[in-house]
């Protein structure tokens, strides 16, 4: 097995609800996999597994075997969506209590948690008291808090809520620096144009399923609608003559979609035939946006 | 270090640091100084205004006036009762005593009038009694022909010595009971305290990190019972580190205020040579109580008082760790689930003032190894010769039924740190106890 997380069809049912319902997946070393769903999908009931703060009532997760006598809490960081940390604690003691509850030594602690100080250069709130600090400031100290133990495995649900632009790319460029270390990234979040642009792969569950998976392109391409947008220099009036199925025209953009056993090439060919100048000629693939609502809605509709 | 070791140690510095913790273990001790200077001075010293009580005797019995002191001065009047009253309006007295008419040496019951605008205070009362009850005895005595000395002949003092029947028995005098009632009462009544205040500290610890949601974060590192029982033990060490200090402190504050309070013990044997035979017994009984005070297995007292704390204050504060968990994302609506805690607690304290009445009954048996009362009821009898097999029987059970309730509490404790919203039912902790995770 050469993927750093495993899960084979894991099932856990609450009293009234099963909350994950037979989930496999495979999280590949390296790589920033995004957990998608709607609320009350079973994500976090599924993280809970993950981080083994709950045990499955069926199935099996399972760590790459180079791991296999590593303490699994020690190879996963884990920042929940409701941020948390104690209020009464100095930065500094805090990040050091939290790195050796997942099993550093002392001095290792000390170490990391002073590299991740200078690295954010917020090496003066060594001493403040968490409640000192502002929203943004706390959200950089509970992600120090997540990664300060080198783990192999961080799961970050809505990392960037409430972080200004600044704040957001500070914190993206370090996810991206610690996936290109060797770590991967459990990402759980609603915003799917940040899916589009850090996932490699992901997992859409709702009602506990796992309604779709793969990697991000393989999904968009084949989700893809066959539409294409063209834009010409000079507004075209008649569509007669080029055999083109017309989705939507604004200005010089016109958006069509292919007729059956038709090619782009095909289209592209009677455009030029009929003397239009173009100027661009794009697929519109569809936004994660949309492939969520959509795999959402017939779901439900099952 | 292990996980365990690690939140013991965070949860115990992070109070043992705190400002507010050594304040209080500081002061604590200062302010029974200041309170107990401030009782001696409250005591020693009198009312510095004198009363003026005007005596209009109507007795016929030629009653002696009593004699002045400090805060009375009185003055034998025969003016009419109108006259009296415009005297105290005008301010040349305070008050007026009436004594009506005495019938004769088979009056048993005697009703004086006090007319005044003051308030009669206890001591004033006393004082006027004990005055009248006195004239009136020698008055009756005179009239009945009765020799005073045959009289005080009549009276016996008694006194009731215990002594054990079998030889190995521990020497037992007439204070041993009084001493074991006191020390067993203030023994119970520091356990229940500790067990209280601190059991409450480990729930709103618990509280705390669920509400601000660390908890997740910590229990993805350590397993639910690591935490609790992390939580508790590094609780229940800052309580021990505060009886300890206190146990030092107060003593030598303690005589810090004796000396403040200008008293040493030469003034002390001085004043117990100047008062009458009849109280010199007193300070020769303060020498026994102090003899009988040493002569007390301490090594047992205390050895059991700390096992017994820290059995009960594993109980309780597994319970109080349990209903922590259970609180929703209100800190203050904790109330009516601390009811299933303190109840038992109270009934323990109640029952332990009950056996240190009587310690041979049959409910002090039962309390004494009752694993909820025991941690407060046996250190209470403690004093009074608990029989080995007892002992030992009661320190089982509290252990085991210290461990089964640690083990409950954490199947509530796991299912409840993860849970928010609303504060659980009692049903739903009852549900939790079987969820599995």
């Amino acid at each position: 097995m050469n993927h750093l997380l495993e899960l084979d069809k894991v099932y856990k049912e609450y009293s009234n609800l099963i909350a994950v319902n037979n989930i496999s997946l495979k999280v590949p070393s390296s790589c920033i996999f995004g957990l998608l769903g709607p609320n009350g999908a079973g994500k976090t009931s599924l993280i809970r597994i993950i981080t083994g703060i709950t045990k499955p009532d069926k199935g099996t997760v399972r760590f790459h075997n180079s791991y296999s006598n590593t303490n699994t809490s020690s190879l996963i960081g884990y920042m929940p969506e409701e941020r948390g940390l104690y209020k009464k604690m100095t930065v500094g003691e805090q990040l050091i209590y939290l790195c050796r509850l997942k099993g550093l030594s002392k001095q290792d602690s000390l170490q990391s948690v002073n590299y991740w100080l200078d690295k954010f250069e917020i090496q003066s709130w060594w001493n403040k008291k968490v409640e000192e600090l502002s929203k943004g400031m706390s959200q950089k100290v509970q992600f120090i808090a997540t990664v300060a133990h080198k783990p192999k495995l961080i799961i970050l649900d809505e990392p960037f809520s409430g972080l200004d632009p600044i704040n957001t790319n500070l914190i993206k460029d370090e996810i991206i620096q610690l996936k290109n270390d060797g770590a991967s990234i459990l990402f759980s979040t609603h915003r799917m144009e940040q899916v589009e642009e850090l996932c490699e792969e992901i997992v859409l569950v709702n009602k506990g399923k796992n309604v779709l998976s793969g990697h991000v392109k393989d999904i968009r391409q084949s989700h893809r609608e066959n539409l294409f947008i063209i834009e010409t220099i000079d507004t075209i009036s008649s569509f007669e003559d080029l055999d083109i199925n017309v989705v939507k025209q604004e200005n010089h953009n016109i958006t069509i979609r292919l007729k059956d056993n038709q090619s782009s090439n095909q289209v592209l060919t009677n455009f030029i035939k009929s003397g239009h100048q173009i100027l661009s000629f794009n697929e519109v693939l569809p936004t994660f946006n949309d492939i969520f609502i959509k795999t959402v809605n017939e779901f439900s509709h099952e | 270090m292990s996980k365990l070791g690690i939140i013991i140690s965070k949860e115990y510095l992070t109070r043992v640091k705190n400002k507010k913790f050594i304040i209080t273990t500081l002061l604590t001790p200062l302010g029974f100084l200041v309170f107990f200077v401030v009782i001696f001075f409250l005591m020693s010293n009198e009312s510095d205004k004198q009363y003026n009580v005007f005596i209009s005797d109507q007795s016929n019995t030629n009653i002696k006036m009593p004699d002045d002191s400090k805060r009375f001065k009185f003055i034998k009047s025969s003016d009419p009762m109108d006259s009296l009253k415009s005297k105290c309006n005008r301010g040349e007295g305070d008050a007026i005593l009436v004594l009506p008419n005495f019938m004769g040496p088979d009056v048993k019951n005697y009703t004086a009038y006090y007319y005044s605008d003051k308030t009669l205070d206890i001591e004033m009362e006393a004082k006027l009694s004990k005055y009248l009850e006195s004239s009136l005895r020698n008055h009756k005595m005179q009239i009945l022909s009765l020799d005073r000395t045959v009289l005080d002949k009549v009276d016996t003092k008694i006194s009731i010595d215990p002594e054990p029947i079998s030889d190995n028995s521990s020497n037992r005098t007439k204070y041993t009971s009084k001493i074991a009632t006191l020390l067993g009462g203030a023994m119970g009544y520091i356990i229940f305290f500790i067990i209280f205040l601190y059991g409450a500290g480990v729930m709103r610890s618990v509280t705390e990190e669920k509400i601000n949601r660390i908890v997740e974060v910590v229990i993805s590192s350590v397993t639910p019972t690591e935490l609790m029982l992390g939580k508790i033990i590094g609780v229940g060490l800052v309580g021990l580190t505060q009886i300890i200090i206190w146990m030092i402190l107060i003593p030598v504050v303690y005589m810090i205020g004796i000396a403040i309070a200008g008293v040493n013990v030469n003034d002390i044997q001085a004043m117990s040579a100047n008062i009458p035979q009849e109280q010199l017994t007193k300070a020769d009984e303060i020498q026994f109580v102090i003899q009988e005070i040493m002569n007390l297995n301490w090594f047992k007292i205390l050895g059991v008082f700390i096992i017994y704390f820290l059995g009960g204050f594993f109980i309780y504060s597994a319970m109080f760790a349990a209903i922590g968990a259970a609180v929703g994302d209100d800190i203050n609506d904790s109330q009516s689930l601390t009811m299933f805690v303190s109840i038992p607690i109270l009934l323990g304290m109640y029952a332990m003032f009950s056996c240190i009445r009587e310690p041979d009954s049959n409910l002090a048996f039962f309390s004494s190894i009752f694993p909820l009362w025991s941690p407060i009821v046996m250190p209470a009898m403690i004093p009074f010769d608990v029989p080995w097999w007892q002992l030992l029987l009661s320190i089982l059970l509290l252990f085991a039924f210290a461990y089964f309730i640690v083990f409950i509490a954490v199947r509530i404790f796991r299912t409840g740190i993860l849970m928010y919203g609303k504060k659980a039912s009692a049903k739903e902790l009852l549900k939790w106890m079987f969820t599995k995770q």
